[in-house]
């Protein structure tokens, strides 16, 4: 008797409800407290992003290095927006500004990634470095434009709006997003892409829109996370939108493992809490060493398992039926082959 | 070696879990006869020498009282900004939500102070900035955050004693400003600097920009040789400044170079900026009783001399100790009402009141850079 | 007019810079596929060495210097071979990643108080610093200095990779490793060897660059490597005259840049310059394009 698809849908609809209906409680109980609420609430926000390059790298090859620039220009957009308009905390403006801020991103994209997509894979990776730094000091300067960006003094006044709630629809919005986006006809073009450039171009693939599509998309969604920071920290500054920061979202997807969903959104979660867990466990005499194990980390990570932990691997109800004996459920020779 | 990938993956996982439990288990309160101070300071990333001098001089406050605030002791928690917005409110979430502090001392720079002291004013905490000299930090939008204070001047202030001094003192008529674009610091000095330099007649040939990353000054340096300044104001901190002045010296300038307070610090190339002067919130030399006895205590703990992160943070968590003992309460409204009402508080920097804007009215002092080390030479009072 | 070329000199000496940075990386990108982040911090620990050397141990420069080579020297091989060798068959991003690593894990170990330490650290000439003046512009002792080795580095790379066995190795590892070794060479050996030389390279320009510009601390090697690393792209990645080409390009657009249009302005015309360039010679200035073969 054939499953039924809906019945697929209920058990995973299911799941997450319990899945908030637990954090939720446990917030509310006091056992989760303020901290570990932000905690994941970043680690929530670093999903998002981490999602987005995951489409652009992970699932269509494209070496970005200028992630966290669309990732600012997102968190300044939305956040300008609502700093703005929507003093009375509007919901409906709130959701409005998120919209500018993955727009803004995303148009930016569209006019940097037309011309540069073509390079190859180190090149493009110097030329999006390279315009993550432009952007960056466009930060710091623009508030000669507009005074209320704030420049380096950094930007304040953002109603902060993005609670765990939010977040954590919109996180899982994302991720339906992305998984409907990596087994439809387009995403078939950018993996297609990502294994053979020139294999998926003879077979008629158009590779320049592929990839172009990709990178608004993925940029869009790294617009969306930013967009989600500024109403959930109450200060933007250039430097939070560095190209060190651009390489916390490459990290998190490398080792995630490239065109795994599930890789990208466990490590994107697992990397923040590290990162914080280190904070508790060393305590104030070691916390000169948080940086040292940190690197330390992950150098071991990459070794111990070079294609990243869930590589080639998704977990089974993000893949679609007729694909589920295409996506292995050991490691794959999958991704990250791409030159 | 092989290590079954799969494995790692697992122990990762365990591990992960575990600590989370571990740490995530809340924080405690402290009991009714303990008060608990946050410290927010960089202890790690590009500023952590002002962390650890900050730390230092909380450290001695706290221990040159007896531990004790009036009635309670205290107790302290260390959190690491990283000197990094995002990782401030980070570290200002856990010290007030996990270890419940009763106040806050920090931070040092502007950047992490002021996202914190949004949360502080929010949670009802008071909190003293040593070293943060924005004025955003206690006053926004026009707002006044009740909760915040500092020990320090605001940048206005700064910039426009350098200014008057460089217009009358030093009786200079043209002036050329060099400042790291993406440090709020330097260009709050610098546009401070230069709003009153002109203001007083001064001329300012040029504003020009570097990066805090930079190395190689040559390119501006040569720039503003052209015309020739009477002084060069360079208001970043000592290591920039240092580098900057050689690099100037070396092209033949002639120029006086002026500062800020980013100077102070045993490490600032005292050979190169010879005859400089620059503005800073006490000196070491000070013959002042209050200070000579500070820097003995001092160099005994931690064998160096205090730079002003480290007398700040001393005077910072005084003031705050002085507040506790006069509202003899750990009611945070009770502390925060005896902190603005601070009157005359003998700080080692200065007499310390409030102003409605939680800023106090220092003095600044000018030292000159004679012979190889600061030399006093006077205090403004603005 | 002066001016004018007072700042091309500037531009110079600083893309000279660069380009004492770019020669090692683009040296082992090369002959081993990896755009190796942690140069520009192997760069920095060269420049403690250099500067223990000359300051602490009482070490001429030149015997400062060639210690700072061999102590990177030998760093460079042992990164490789803990962080980069188990990782050779792996893919390009995952080496890269570890490089990443690297860089990080060096950074904040020097800055550990009982390593290198957080500090800044003035950095006393070991020499005196003297300049001259030629038609109008000046030129510092220093410059010269810079000058001459990055010319000899450069000689000396040319010479090693296509006058020598060892260059020809290292060659023809970085076409083909299964056809190397066929060839009777020792690949895991050529690929220490080319470490151990672009680190020493890196040492030697740190150490240069501690000179130069007589600060150093434990994050020091970041821009300038970052720089180094673009530079090395923009001239042709993998192409030895290439490194010099794009820094000394580099240098001077950066320098210009500030000195007539905006000094605020400044990295984001020079990426931008970076960034048209790559548009027209997509595989760098001196890059030859290299057909995909289906």
């Amino acid at each position: 008797m054939q499953k039924s698809k809906w019945g697929s849908f209920i058990i995973i609809a299911a799941v997450t409800l319990v899945v908030y209906a637990v954090v939720r409680t446990l917030e509310t109980m006091g056992l989760i407290d303020q901290y570990w609420q932000r905690v994941l609430d970043q680690a929530l926000i670093m999903t998002i992003g981490a999602l987005g390059l995951s489409i652009i790298y992970g699932f269509t090859g494209q070496f970005s290095l200028g992630h966290a620039a669309f990732y600012g220009l997102g968190a300044y957009s939305a956040g300008l927006f609502s700093k703005v308009y929507n003093s009375d905390h509007n919901l409906l403006l709130f959701m409005v500004s998120l919209l500018v801020g993955a727009a803004v991103a995303g148009l930016v994209a569209l006019v940097i990634g037309l011309p540069i997509l073509r390079l190859r894979s180190d090149y493009l990776g110097i030329a999006t470095l390279g315009f993550g730094i432009i952007v960056k000091v466009g930060m710091d300067n623009f508030n000669k434009l507009i005074p209320a960006l704030g420049g380096a003094t950094g930007m304040s006044g953002t109603p902060q709006l993005a609670n765990f709630d939010w977040l954590f629809i919109v996180a899982l919005l994302v991720i339906i997003l992305v998984r409907n986006f990596v087994y439809s006809t387009y995403g078939r073009a950018c993996t297609a892409v990502r294994e053979d450039e020139i294999a998926a171009d003879v077979l008629g693939i158009n590779t320049t829109n592929t990839k172009v599509i990709a990178f608004v998309l993925g940029c869009a969604l790294a617009g969306l996370a930013g967009g989600m920071y500024a109403h959930r920290y109450p200060f933007l500054h250039p430097s939070s939108f560095d190209f060190l920061k651009s390489f916390d979202f490459l990290l998190v997807v490398v080792l995630g493992g490239l065109g795994s969903i599930t890789g990208t959104v466990v490590t994107a979660v697992a990397w923040v809490f590290l990162l914080e867990v280190l904070r508790f466990v060393l305590g104030q005499t070691f916390i000169d060493f948080r940086g040292v194990i940190y690197a330390l980390i992950l150098i071991i990570a990459i070794i111990v398992r070079p294609q990243g932990i869930f590589s080639g691997r998704e977990i089974g109800f993000l893949v679609p039926k007729p694909f589920s004996t295409l996506v292995g459920r050991k490691d794959g020779v999958n991704a990250g082959t791409g030159s | 070696m092989r290590i079954n990938s799969k494995w790692f993956v697992v122990l990762m996982v365990a591990l992960l879990s575990l600590a989370l439990v571990v740490s995530g288990c809340g924080g405690k309160k402290a009991d009714d006869k303990t008060i608990k101070i946050g410290v927010m300071a960089p202890m790690t990333g590009d500023v952590k020498t002002f962390g650890e001098s900050t730390v230092n001089g909380v450290k001695l406050a706290i221990e040159q009282a007896g531990g004790m605030a009036g009635d309670y002791k205290i107790e302290y928690v260390v959190a690491d900004d990283r000197n990094d917005a995002t990782e401030a409110v980070n570290a200002a979430t856990k010290l007030i939500s996990q270890d419940m502090v009763d106040a806050i001392v920090g931070s040092v720079t502007s950047k992490a102070s002021i996202p914190v002291s949004k949360m502080a004013n929010d949670s009802k905490i008071v909190m003293i900035s040593p070293t943060g000299t924005n004025e955003k930090i206690t006053v926004e939008d026009g707002k006044r955050k009740d909760f915040i204070f500092r020990a320090c001047y605001i940048d206005p202030v700064q910039g426009n004693v350098a200014a008057k001094f460089a217009l009358e003192k030093l009786n200079k008529k043209t002036a050329a400003i060099l400042y790291d674009q993406s440090n709020d610091y330097t260009i709050g000095l610098g546009n401070s600097f230069k709003e009153t330099f002109e203001k007083g007649g001064g001329k300012v040939t040029d504003l020009l920009a570097y990066s805090s990353t930079d190395a190689d000054f040559n390119a501006i340096i040569t720039n503003i040789a052209q015309k020739n300044p009477d002084i060069i104001y360079l208001p970043d901190y000592y290591q920039k400044v240092g580098l900057i002045g050689k690099q100037a010296r070396e092209k033949g300038i002639k120029s006086v170079f002026l500062g800020g307070d980013g100077w102070d610090s045993p490490e600032l190339d005292y050979t190169t900026m010879e005859g400089s002067y620059f503005t800073n919130h006490y000196s070491a030399e000070d013959p002042d009783p209050r200070k000579q006895d500070f820097v003995k205590l001092y160099k005994e703990k931690y064998k160096s001399v205090p730079d002003f992160c480290a007398v700040e943070a001393y005077d910072a968590t005084n003031i705050l100790i002085n507040a506790i003992k006069n509202a003899n309460s750990k009611d945070h409204e009770a502390i925060r009402k005896a902190m603005q009402e601070t009157k005359d508080f003998k700080a080692v920097t200065d007499d310390i009141n409030f102003d409605k804007n939680g800023n106090p009215t220092k003095s600044i002092t000018i030292l000159q850079i004679k012979d190889g080390k600061q030399s006093y030479m006077t205090t403004v009072t603005p | 007019m002066e001016y004018f070329l007072d700042q091309i000199i500037n531009g110079l000496q600083l893309g000279l810079m660069y380009a004492l940075i770019a020669l090692g990386y683009t040296m082992v990108y090369g002959v081993v596929k990896l755009i190796n982040f942690a140069h520009g911090d192997v760069f920095m620990v060269g420049a403690f060495v250099g500067y223990f050397g000359f300051t602490q141990w009482g070490l001429s420069v030149p015997l400062a210097v060639l210690t700072a080579m061999a102590v990177c020297s030998i760093l460079g091989v042992i990164i490789e071979k803990i962080a980069y060798r188990p990782l050779r068959y792996a893919p390009k991003i995952s080496v890269l990643i570890s490089a990443l690593g690297v860089s990080l894990f060096l950074e904040y170990f020097c800055s550990l108080k009982f390593v290198f330490g957080p500090n800044y650290r003035v950095v006393t000439r070991p020499f005196q610093e003297m300049h001259w003046n030629i038609m109008g512009v000046t030129i510092t002792n220093i410059q010269v200095i810079v000058f001459f080795t990055v010319l000899i580095m450069l000689l000396l790379l040319q010479f090693l990779l296509y006058r020598t066995k060892v260059g020809t190795a290292m060659r023809t590892v970085s076409v083909d490793h299964d056809a190397a070794r066929l060839m009777g060479v020792n690949v895991d050996n050529t690929i220490s060897l080319t470490f151990a030389i672009g680190s020493a390279f890196a040492a030697a320009g740190g150490v240069l660059y501690a000179i130069a510009y007589p600060q150093i601390h434990p994050f020091m090697g970041i821009m300038p490597g970052l720089k180094a690393f673009t530079a090395a792209v923009l001239g042709g990645i993998g192409i030895i005259p290439g490194a010099v080409l794009g820094a000394i390009i580099m240098g001077q657009v950066e320098t210009l840049t500030s000195a007539f249009l905006s000094s605020q302005l400044r990295d984001a015309i020079a990426f931008l310059i970076l960034i048209l360039v790559l548009l027209i010679r997509p595989t760098g200035i001196l890059g030859r394009n290299e057909p995909d073969k289906v």
